[in-house]
């Protein structure tokens, strides 16, 4: 029989094995799916993890998007790293990044059509400002009233999404837009607009916000007393209580800088790659970061690697569905199943697996 | 706009429709809770049970072998979970999101061919004349089964949880697993059985949504339904008949701001959609500011992994 035997501290094999291992499981799985859909399950794998790269037909157009798609997934899956490690969920990120877009987009519809350098700057700040204080919301009330920060972020997308929906079809409507829903198109508003930093690269301001927060995260981490006091409270809360570390402050900054970080990242895609607030906006990125996150083992370096992987699902998602007809969902899926073969083999790094009998046992791992 | 147009008598029949889905994802969440497991997934086999029931419905033109399908289907669901977190030990607050991740994508791949398309009526039970009855008759007499399913579930997993063995061996489970383990109770298998039940109570009230309530098949059509029954169980402190009272709460602002929406009342149509996720939040906060009832009323191993050691 098989048998679980806890480890006195995680394997650092499968620490780093498990990620390219699950990988693999979810393509083998993904294939059969895609097979069961009636689809060529190589073609289909190819098409969405070597041709967005390396195909001539398609990589010209392709390429430039795996940053434009990696960059928020990593801004904002880095941020939600340093609470997961303290045990903090905030799981709203998707509605920080609502909030951050439409903070920014306000700053730069009232300065519409004024040109200034400190424009797209004061834009920064405010959708980092908008993120922060929606994960506020959460962090105060569990510190406050100890009311669940998991429950609480996560209806709070639901608040953001109406109100997003409120603003394109209301108060953000473009007044010259002949009735159609949606904000002015800020990605044409110079001073507002986040352009392209090198031409067909795809890097923009958030790839190089999303750089520097990773580089942000890594040194907090590993060389503040705070990236020591996180990993304490996720280790050992009790030991984290007797090295006084104050629960409440630890979830104020947690869900602080998630909400900052994902705001930050709304900013940046609102005044680039969307161009304007509509009602569709977001595109799931707050869902799929904690994917990144998890993936990328909660560690910054990682999470640059797993951001880079997700977005390629995006991309060849989107080919698969253009060339083969694959349906939009099989993509999510496919981003599901990466989660589950992770969570289940991570018990590999914490546990050994023996083989045992009733009379005598044999080591088999 | 015109209050007038808000009948009490509709009002409260409605809101009985409006609170079954939630009321029968939040008793099997609650069973599983007090077991001592979290699983977060609930929105995920919410609706996976939706486009199961309305593709068996649909195919088979019958809308009780669709809920029949979406019980099995929110159960099958829900062992991925207890897989994950039962035997091969995994992080349940992850896990629970994997499953909603999942659910939702793989729900929206399976109801592709279902969009647009009239699910069979699901039809009232025949009271007689007692559905004539002024006042009551509306209220009471006048629903299609699961109404009943659902307020008879409640009084099922009260009794049975009470007065029952397996009832108390469930919830010793739920206390302190060391304990229960020492005694000789089988943690992880009656935990297994227990997230088996919530993925079958979350999966029938999916199909009540799509193929009673909406009735209709669109993606992510559960819109956090399943995340207020998560609150929901917080809200009534792990008691089955105070979830049904906050399931009818629910029920009550749900079809109230519909109401509003449709009275044509001066505020957009999309700040009236917040309030039944911000009425959640305060309830929430309500109930989980008093720090002492709290920690009484939560089962004492929720959200803990259970290794045997030896």
């Amino acid at each position: 029989m098989l048998r679980l035997e806890k480890r006195p501290s995680p394997s650092k094999l499968w620490n780093y094995a498990t990620p390219v291992v699950a990988v693999l499981l979810t393509m083998i799985a993904g294939g059969i799916l895609f097979m069961a859909l009636g689809k060529n399950p190589f073609e289909a794998i190819k098409l969405i993890f070597w041709d967005p790269l390396f195909s001539e037909q398609f990589a010209s157009y392709s390429r430039p998007q795996l940053l434009i798609k990696a960059g928020p997934l990593i801004l904002i899956a880095v941020g939600l790293s340093v609470g997961f490690r303290a045990g903090i969920w905030n799981i709203g990120a998707e509605g920080q990044y609502i909030i951050g877009a439409l903070c920014a987009a306000a700053v730069a519809l009232a300065f519409y059509p004024a040109e200034s350098w400190l424009v797209f700057p004061l834009m920064i700040i405010a959708g980092a400002a908008g993120g922060w204080a929606w994960a506020m919301v959460p962090a105060i009330l569990k510190t406050r009233f100890n009311t669940n920060e998991i429950l609480v972020s996560l209806l709070m997308v639901y608040i953001a999404e109406k109100l997003l929906a409120a603003a394109a079809t209301g108060f953000m409507r473009n007044p010259q837009g002949s009735g159609f829903p949606g904000s002015r198109n800020i990605h044409n508003y110079a001073s507002a607009s986040n352009q392209e930093l090198i031409a067909n690269t795809g890097m923009h301001w958030g790839v190089v916000a999303a750089l520097i927060a990773v580089i942000f995260t890594y040194v907090l981490l590993q060389r503040h007393i705070l990236g020591f006091h996180v990993q304490l409270a996720g280790q050992a809360p009790r030991a984290a209580r007797f090295a006084g570390v104050a629960p409440a402050r630890l979830v104020l900054m947690c869900l602080g800088l998630s909400g900052a970080f994902a705001g930050m990242a709304g900013m940046f895609e609102v005044a680039g790659p969307a161009r304007l607030i509509t009602i569709d906006f977001n595109a799931g990125y707050g869902f799929t970061a904690i994917i990144v996150a998890f993936l990328g083992r909660l560690h910054p370096v990682g999470i640059v690697l797993a951001g880079l992987l997700l977005a390629l699902t995006y991309i060849g998602g989107e080919l698969a569905q253009f060339m083969l007809n694959l349906p939009a969902a099989a993509i999510q899926v496919f981003q599901g199943m990466l989660l589950f073969f992770l969570l289940a083999l991570d018990v590999l790094s914490n546990y050994r697996v023996r083989l045992s009998f009733p009379s005598r046992s044999s080591e088999v791992v | 706009m015109d209050f007038g147009s808000i009948n009490p008598v509709i009002l409260i029949a409605s809101l009985m429709v409006a609170a079954t889905p939630i009321l029968l994802a939040a008793i099997g969440e609650l069973v599983v809770e007090k077991a001592g497991v979290l699983n977060l997934g609930v929105e995920g086999m919410m609706i996976t049970g939706a486009v199961a029931g309305f593709a068996v419905a649909v195919t088979t033109q019958n809308p009780y072998l669709g809920m029949l399908a979406a019980i099995v289907a929110g159960a099958l669901v829900s062992m991925l979970f207890a897989v994950l977190t039962q035997i091969l030990m995994a992080n349940q607050v992850a896990s629970g999101l994997a499953l909603t991740l999942f659910g939702l994508g793989f729900s929206a791949l399976l109801g592709q061919s279902y969009v647009g398309i009239v699910p069979p009526r699901t039809p009232k039970l025949d009271f007689g004349p007692l559905t004539d009855l002024p006042v009551v008759g509306p209220i009471l007499f006048n629903h299609d089964i699961l109404v009943y399913v659902s307020i008879a579930l409640v009084a099922a997993v009260w009794y049975w949880l009470n007065y029952s063995r397996g009832g108390r061996v469930l919830r010793a489970v739920g206390e302190n697993h060391d304990s229960a383990h020492a005694l000789g109770y089988k943690v992880t298998r009656v935990r297994i059985l227990s997230i088996a039940f919530g993925g079958a109570c979350a999966g029938l009230g999916g199909a009540y949504l799509s193929l009673v309530r909406v009735p209709q098949w669109t993606e992510g059509m559960t819109a956090g339904a399943g995340w207020i029954a998560l609150a929901l169980v917080v809200f009534a402190s792990w008691r089955p008949w105070r979830a049904l009272a906050g399931a009818y709460l629910f029920g009550g602002i749900m079809v109230l701001q519909l109401n509003l929406q449709a009275a044509g009342f001066r505020i957009p149509v999309e700040y009236l959609a917040m309030s039944p996720y911000i009425i959640t939040i305060l309830v929430l906060v309500i109930m989980s500011s008093n720090r002492a009832r709290r920690s009484m009323a939560a089962p004492g191993s929720l959200g803990r992994s259970f290794h045997a050691a030896g």
